[in-house]
């Protein structure tokens, strides 16, 4: 597997013919074969920033290129590159399902394999639906359909915009498990979602974007340990009725009961400080009968950056 | 895997689409202009027409056939080229035509393309049809087709334009009923020009829909109200004109790209 980029984004910026700015100056690159989560609230720029590497939407400024080929200037070499399964289910509902595959392998410059079709309808589980029309088919089968047309050119990189929004448990977690598949298969996947188990679950990387701003691109593993917050709470055996001041360098609090000590820290900090913590207590004399501790998830990061970020601008 | 130069298949995917549609909708596709044209020759064929003097030597049911085929044309043309850009439009499924390695000029043959196809073939059906009611005779076979195929394919580019244009179904049909149709009854498709006061007949030199119908009915009968070449020429002129427009509509991305 190569290491350069599949997708390349430059000083991308985009504001619409309203003047809102949906994107300011966007730069990312996307490794081939990773699965990449766009993390962001709604109306934060996610699906105009794909629109606009889809071919979709102009872009105001900027360079894009995808496996090294400008997405304007070669728009057909990057474009058959691409299969993109839009946020919103738009399809031919008079058509059946084998019909708008077919169709959209040709759109995207591919003579007919019936072979492959068969291939991605199995997958998707919707071959004994291959010639139903679409409309008869439940919601969830709709969206499948909607994946299958994306694949029906066998992409280098799939766009899944907002892939499990208003889908079932069981669609959903077949979404993750073909997801993980195509990556097997060399797939570069781009999806984005504003639910973070989502990402947490999904992605090897991660991009946080709020108000058309890039905040953060991070490796997933490293986002958690960076980030994530630990905290350690220890349940006293006696009451306290104030945290003791030579506890103060730790920065603990006390919980309204007075019965819990809690100690917040960075992942990375070693456990130098929890041993200290604990043997100066021990020094005090406050016993402890239990504690345990808590990471936070993706989503508490997530929470404090949005919020940072707002206030600080 | 090489680039594409001309992306024949997604030409051909969009343009057998079209056609499918076509299929599905067969009967009321053919059926209700057939029918029509029929009481068209019912009432002023036959009803009418019997009562009517010949037109240049020709019997006034005969006369008005290829006035009525280009009647039909415009209207059909217009209604097929602007629904399959339209209805894409509308449903949102046009997302992935903008987003297949297409260019403009493929989107356009394939979607004009099957418009006029569908065109012609209806234009053909109702020259079958009319031939069970009066005697026809075509002295210039390759120029009716000429124009058959010319005036099919300038009208669906023209239904195309509007079709990308029209923000409602209101606006989609409205243009076919304020423009065309008045424009083909005053086109000369049930007269001559010259059966026209002095004054309306200059008038009528203004509108191009008489160039075209005089130049259909040429080829089937040898005699037009305004030179054929004239007839020619506006119909390329037209056809140009629509290339052109949609042209500039595709280098604007208007009103389908942001
Ligand atoms: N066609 C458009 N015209 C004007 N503004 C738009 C258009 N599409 C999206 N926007 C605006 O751009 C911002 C980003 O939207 P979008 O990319 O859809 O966000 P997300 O996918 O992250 O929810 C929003 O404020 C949205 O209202
Ligand atoms: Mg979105």
């Amino acid at each position: 597997m190569s290491m350069s980029p599949v997708l390349s984004i430059a000083g991308l910026t985009k504001t619409y013919d309203s003047g809102l700015q949906a994107l300011k100056k966007i730069d990312l690159e996307i490794n081939r074969g990773e699965i990449f989560a766009l993390l962001g609230p709604n109306g934060a720029g996610k699906t105009t920033l794909i629109n606009i590497v889809c071919g979709i939407v102009r872009p105001s400024t900027g360079k894009v290129t995808v496996a090294g080929h400008d997405i304007l200037r070669d728009f057909r070499a990057t474009r058959q590159k691409i299969g993109l399964v839009p946020q919103e289910l738009a399809t031919n509902m008079f058509e059946t399902v084998l019909t708008e595959m077919t169709y959209s392998r040709g759109l995207f410059g591919y003579p007919a394999s019936p072979a492959h079709l068969e291939k991605v309808l199995r997958d998707l589980s919707l071959w004994e639906k291959r010639n139903d029309k679409i409309m008869t088919l439940s919601g969830g089968m709709k969206r499948r359909v909607m994946i299958a047309k994306a694949l029906a050119h066998e992409p280098e990189v799939l766009f899944l915009d907002e892939p499990t929004a208003g889908v079932d448990v069981e669609l959903r977690r077949d979404m993750w498990a073909l997801v993980r598949r195509l990556r097997e298969g060399g797939v570069t996947v781009i999806l984005t979602t504003h639910y973070i188990e989502e990402a947490e679950e999904m992605a090897d990387r991660i991009g946080v974007i709020t108000k058309g701003e890039l905040i953060l691109v991070e490796d997933k593993a490293t986002l958690l340990k960076k980030l994530g917050k630990k905290q350690l709470t220890l349940h006293l055996q006696e009451q306290l009725s104030a945290v003791p001041i030579e506890l103060a360098e730790w920065k603990v609090q006390l919980s309204p009961s007075g019965y819990e000590l809690i100690y917040v820290f960075d992942a990375s900090a070693e456990r130098k400080g929890i041993s200290s913590l604990l043997q100066r207590m021990g020094d005090l004399g406050i016993v402890y009968k239990d504690l345990n501790t808590e990471q936070s998830s993706l989503e508490d990061i997530f929470v404090g950056l949005v919020h940072e970020n707002r206030s600080g601008t | 895997m090489s680039a594409l130069a001309f992306n024949r298949y997604g030409v051909w995917a969009i343009y057998r689409f079209e056609l499918q549609r076509f299929a599905r909708t067969l009967v009321q596709s053919l059926i209700t202009p057939v029918i029509s044209t029929s009481l068209y020759f019912v009432v002023f064929g036959a009803a009418i027409g019997s009562r009517m003097s010949d037109v240049g030597g020709v019997s006034y049911g005969a006369f008005i056939v290829p006035g009525l085929i280009m009647l039909t044309l415009f209207s059909e043309s217009i209604s097929n080229g602007s629904f399959g850009i339209y209805i894409q439009k509308f449903t949102g499924t046009i997302f992935e035509v903008l987003s297949a390695p297409v260019s403009f000029v493929e989107v356009v043959t394939a979607f004009v393309g099957a418009a006029a196809t569908k065109s012609v073939i209806l234009g053909l059906v109702i020259l079958g049809t009319a031939k069970l009611f009066v005697p026809i005779e075509i002295q210039h076979p390759v120029w009716m087709l000429a124009f058959l195929f010319l005036t099919s394919s300038s009208f669906s580019l023209l239904g195309f334009i509007l079709g990308l244009w029209a923000k409602g179904w209101e606006q989609l049909s409205i243009v076919p009923m304020l423009i065309v149709t008045p424009l083909t009854f005053l086109g000369g498709a049930f007269y001559s020009i010259d059966m026209l006061p002095k004054t309306w007949q200059t008038i009528a030199l203004f509108n191009p829909v008489v160039y075209l119908i005089s130049g259909f009915r040429w080829s089937f009968y040898g005699q037009a109200d305004v030179d054929v070449v004239a007839s020619l020429a506006a119909t390329l002129a037209f056809f140009g004109l629509c290339l052109f427009t949609v042209a500039w509509i595709f280098r604007t991305g208007y009103r389908l790209k942001n």
